[in-house]
């Protein structure tokens, strides 16, 4: 069963917006889930997440995004951490617009959660995104 | 008892009776209900159902409304005399372009402006901070010093309109730009009318725009209560509001509780500022979420009140009526929105307005249906406006006041509300040594605010992803959604103009008396007796930026991180 270690996730709100509402339950659901969350908080600049997962040799990055500055935020932490050297998945969950999609997927974004997605789909995002980029590798 | 309502109204939870010794004040007099309702002016509409059955405009006893403790509202008339305000909340793009709305919306007829700031103006800092890139005039106006605040309000006549500023961390900067204008127009301080959010606490607790740590921000709030008390007696320096603490997650009883503990926490700093309680708390004012479990929101709404006009009788010893009266707004729930079949939305927003109205809010925010995805379009902010227009014109719940009050759900579930928020009262003055101040403080400090709103959010989120709780759209009756969208989209040229426009206005002024200015405003901040608020005015008056003297009192008060509570 490959599936049993421990998923570690480094999950961070970047830049002003304040909403955590989102990303306090994804840090339960996940955990629930059975994996290891390191939850950041607010105001989180991309080095610090960088660091994060360095420290933390996290395998995942998850970000929650409700102010419309996903295709800013976004596609810059995936390049923060490109630059660094490190390939982890980033997961966005949040408000993104359909038309934005496929533009931030191109960018390197690995998946996008909505609103109204399930607990079971956020943390079985996690497993895959974390499996599909390891079978890249 | 609900046939009995008087006795419910005069018993503690405790079961002491209250001492209710000022007869004028006391909510069972019909005969000084009467004599209230036959001085006022009504409005000249028919007060009969559509088939055309007169009703009466009360029925049930006591507590009367517009008396003490003010259960069924503040007025003897309801609605009757005047509907209630709707106020919608918007604004994006320039200075100017919120300019030529404003005064698009004074020529048809509004009396108040309300004003929306983008994200780096809300969080105190300028356009061309690292974070500001893409949020420049996003969700407002985008007001970096007050050359801004001029084109915002050109060519308005301040001493005549009132104006609403949704705005908390750098308030005190905002309204000292908002005076420096009026001089500049010739207005005196004391002509000028408004709001400014100003809530600080329910920062750290739920929205999270805040500055600088709790106490440095209750210093400068204390300052504007003063500032205000003495020379501007239009306006109203705070808007307490639970509105963000429900959308971040909360139940109707946490919202009810933290808002009005956070009140308490205003009154009591500003008495201890040596303010007159009588003298700041008639200009008080509050803003609450209506959510869509109907009974609930009106039960809370009846609650507010009645724990309000209690308090500040029995516990704080306020003597003016005005000061025991809780004036709110009200607002439906962004966080109920669903962005699965949007139009669906409106049915949601409907039944929320007319709790509002049902609870008697003085004034009233109806969502727009595409709001879970973006900045409403003006279509859909048109049929929001358009729905309380239904609820005040074609419903006829406006041609009784308090129409449910004396309803045994009703009237329990109001007791209930009021129970849980003493609970939590009662919390907050054992962490605070008997200090609703020092308990939120003390709650900031060791996360018992927002874990409460975190456990709820998560338990509601369950629930539904269990499927105990259904959700129209979401977890059932999901067919039919298109999957079409028609979001309102921001172009980047607002950006660009707004960091030209920053960067011409510094090369313009006078920066050695910038410096000088912000020089004395850190020494002042260093010295808690000085009022902060003339030398915020001076240093507005240089020029120099919001994010500027953000900085400068940074350095004196530090910033606030968060502490992370999962």
């Amino acid at each position: 069963m490959a599936q049993e270690q421990q998923l570690r996730v480094v999950l961070a709100k970047l830049g002003f917006d304040g909403h955590d509402r989102g990303i306090k339950i994804v840090a339960r659901i996940l955990r629930d889930a059975g994996m290891e969350v390191i939850y950041l908080g607010l105001r989180q600049s991309y080095k610090n997440v960088v660091n994060a997962v360095e420290q933390e040799d996290a395998d995942a990055v998850g970000l929650s995004m409700h102010n419309a500055s996903h295709m800013t935020l976004g596609p810059k932490m995936v390049d923060a951490l490109a630059e660094a050297g490190l390939e982890v998945p980033v997961i966005v969950g949040g408000i993104v617009p359909e038309e934005d999609v496929q533009p931030l997927m191109d960018k390197g974004v690995a998946v996008i959660l909505g609103p109204g997605a399930s607990a079971e789909e956020v943390a079985q995002a996690v497993r895959d995104s974390v499996a599909a980029m390891h079978a890249t590798q | 008892m609900p046939e009995q309502p008087a006795d419910l109204e005069n018993t503690d939870l405790d079961g002491t009776a209250h001492d209710n010794t000022d007869p004028s004040v006391d909510g069972d007099d019909r005969a000084a209900w009467q004599a209230a309702y036959d001085a006022t002016r009504l409005r000249d509409v028919p007060f009969e159902t559509m088939s055309g059955v007169p009703v009466d405009p009360l029925y049930g006893g006591a507590p009367y409304p517009g008396q003490y403790p003010y259960t069924r509202g503040l007025h003897a008339a309801g609605y009757r005399s005047r509907l209630w305000t709707m106020r919608m909340f918007a604004g994006f793009g320039t200075a100017e372009d919120t300019n030529a709305r404003f005064k698009e919306l004074l020529r048809a007829g509004g009396g108040g402006l309300s004003t929306a700031f983008d994200m780096p103006t809300l969080m105190g800092r300028d356009s061309d901070y690292e974070w500001s890139l893409g949020e420049v005039g996003h969700c407002g106006v985008a007001v970096d010093t007050l050359a801004d605040m001029e084109d915002l309000f050109a060519d308005i006549d301040l001493s005549t309109v009132s104006t609403s500023m949704t705005i908390n961390g750098p308030a005190a900067m905002i309204m000292a730009m908002y005076v420096a204008v009026g001089e500049k127009k010739g207005i005196k301080r004391s002509q000028l009318g408004g709001t400014i959010q100003n809530d600080i606490l329910k920062e750290y607790q739920a929205q999270k725009e805040y500055i600088f740590p709790p106490r440095p921000s209750m210093r400068i709030i204390t300052d504007m209560m003063k500032f205000t008390s003495a020379e501007m007696p239009k306006w109203h320096p705070i808007s307490i509001s639970g509105y963000h603490i429900r959308e971040a997650g909360s139940n109707a009883a946490q919202e009810l509780a933290f808002t009005l503990a956070n009140g308490f926490a205003y009154v009591e700093a500003a008495m201890a500022a040596g303010l007159d309680i009588d003298d700041f708390a008639p200009r008080l004012s509050f803003f609450f979420n209506s959510h869509s479990d109907f009974f609930e929101e009106i039960g809370k709404f009846r609650a507010a009140r009645r724990i309000w006009a209690r308090w500040m009788k029995e516990r704080y010893g306020a003597k003016n009526e005005k000061s025991l009266m809780m004036k709110f707004h009200t607002q439906t729930a962004g966080v109920s929105l669903t962005a699965q079949q949007a139009e669906i939305n409106i049915g949601r927003v409907a039944i929320q307005a007319l709790a509002g109205a049902l609870g008697g809010t003085q004034s009233l925010h109806t969502d727009a249906y595409d709001e879970a995805m973006a900045l409403p379009t003006e279509d859909a902010a048109r049929i929001a406006l358009r729905t309380q227009q239904i609820v005040a014109h074609e419903t006829g719940v406006t041609n009784v006041v308090d129409p449910l009050g004396g309803a045994p759900y009703v009237e329990w579930m109001t007791d209930e509300m009021e129970r849980r928020a003493e609970e939590i009262f009662a919390h907050l003055l054992d962490i605070g040594n008997d200090s609703i101040l020092e308990g939120a403080y003390a709650g900031i400090d060791d996360g018992y605010f927002v874990g409460e709103i975190a456990d709820a959010a998560y338990r509601f989120e369950r629930e539904v992803n269990e499927g105990q709780r259904i959700i129209v759209g979401v977890n059932e009756f999901t067919e039919g959604d298109d999957g079409e969208r028609n979001l309102l989209r921001i172009g980047a040229e607002v950006e660009e103009y707004q960091l030209k426009r920053l960067q011409d206005v510094k090369q313009r002024r006078d920066s050695d008396a910038v410096d000088r200015v912000l020089a004395k405003l850190k020494t002042e901040a260093a010295d808690s007796e000085i009022n902060l608020m003339p030398t915020m005015i001076e240093a507005v008056k240089t020029f120099a930026t919001e994010g500027e003297i953000v900085a400068s009192l940074e350095e004196v008060f530090g910033t606030y991180v968060e502490k992370v509570f999962l």
